[in-house]
């Protein structure tokens, strides 16, 4: 079973831009620890975050017959904690995408506020210059991940868009 | 829009500056990629997408750094050396590099040194200031 850490996609424009929601919750185990009595969303999982929801744009730009790896982190920057109860928004954009690669930039807002900004490069791994093989099977997608997409792709996305959803 | 030497040096310095998170006194005209700057693999694709939106310029893929196409190739490469063919191939996708000793011993391991900061900039000023 694939790990999601996004709960859906709240727009998808082709090749160029994805939205995606991610609601935070104390029953997250590891922010009873991170920190006890001040449970605060760690900053790699908002990485993380950013990595699914830019990585499946990447992955739906070639109709996800890539195998589409996180390859760099090219920026992270945060600017406020996440608290349970929290809905973060997460907007992808795709900068430059090529045969063997894709570049992207990313926000994450809480209401109006900006938490991050997290630029990331992925890699088709079946185009690496090393000519390594991998598995026939596209292991990055999997059928798990059409959930996600189901709101975009029943063309409901903008009667649910963050903002209406989103009271700062 | 011709650009000097110069003004594109410091276009660069700056591309690699983000791209690889060295310093600017890092990033000297003889500094290679991989051996000084320690970039990797993906870092040249992150470089090339870089000096696209910065120069508004499409660069093809392998043109600026032609090393696999050359790598994969049994006419190009024997025993772990640049064979002759492979050489004058490397010369002649790559004029404006600068050989140097890699032409008496062409190890292409030592491939990687060949791509130095002063290698993109003479790319981009042939790219950008040919007639």
């Amino acid at each position: 079973m694939r790990w999601i850490w996004i709960d859906k996609f709240v727009e998808f424009h082709s090749g160029q831009r994805a939205v995606a929601i991610k609601n935070v919750t104390l029953a997250e185990e590891h922010l009873h620890d991170h920190f006890p009595g001040f449970p605060v969303m760690p900053e790699s999982l908002m990485i993380e975050a950013m990595a699914q929801t830019s990585g499946i744009l990447v992955g739906e730009a070639k109709k996800f017959q890539e195998k589409v790896i996180l390859a760099k982190i090219k920026k992270a920057v945060f600017f406020h904690y996440v608290r349970p109860g929290d809905t973060l928004i997460l907007d992808a954009k795709i900068e430059s995408i090529a045969p063997e690669a894709a570049s992207t930039s990313g926000k994450i807002t809480l209401g109006k506020k900006l938490i991050a900004e997290i630029d990331l490069m992925f890699s088709h791994i079946d185009q690496n210059l090393a000519g390594k093989k991998f598995p026939e099977e596209n292991f990055v997608f999997t059928d798990t991940f059409e959930l996600l997409m189901h709101d975009v792709l029943l063309g409901s996305a903008s009667s649910n868009s963050p903002e209406s959803e989103q009271n700062g | 829009m011709a650009k000097s030497r110069d003004q594109i040096f410091g276009e660069v310095q700056e591309v690699l500056i983000d791209a690889l998170g060295v310093d600017d006194d890092e990033v000297t005209d003889g500094a290679a990629l991989m051996g000084d700057l320690g970039a990797e693999s993906i870092d040249f694709l992150d470089i090339v997408f870089r000096l696209e939106k910065v120069f508004e310029i499409k660069i093809p893929r392998e043109e600026l750094f032609p090393a696999e196409s050359l790598m994969n190739s049994p006419d190009f490469v024997n025993k772990g050396k640049l064979t002759e063919t492979g050489l004058a191939e490397l010369k002649n996708k790559m004029p404006y590099i600068e050989l140097g000793d890699f032409a008496d011993d062409p190890d292409i391991n030592k491939l990687g040194d060949l791509f130095t900061v002063g290698t993109i900039v003479s790319y981009l000023d042939s790219k950008l200031n040919a007639v």
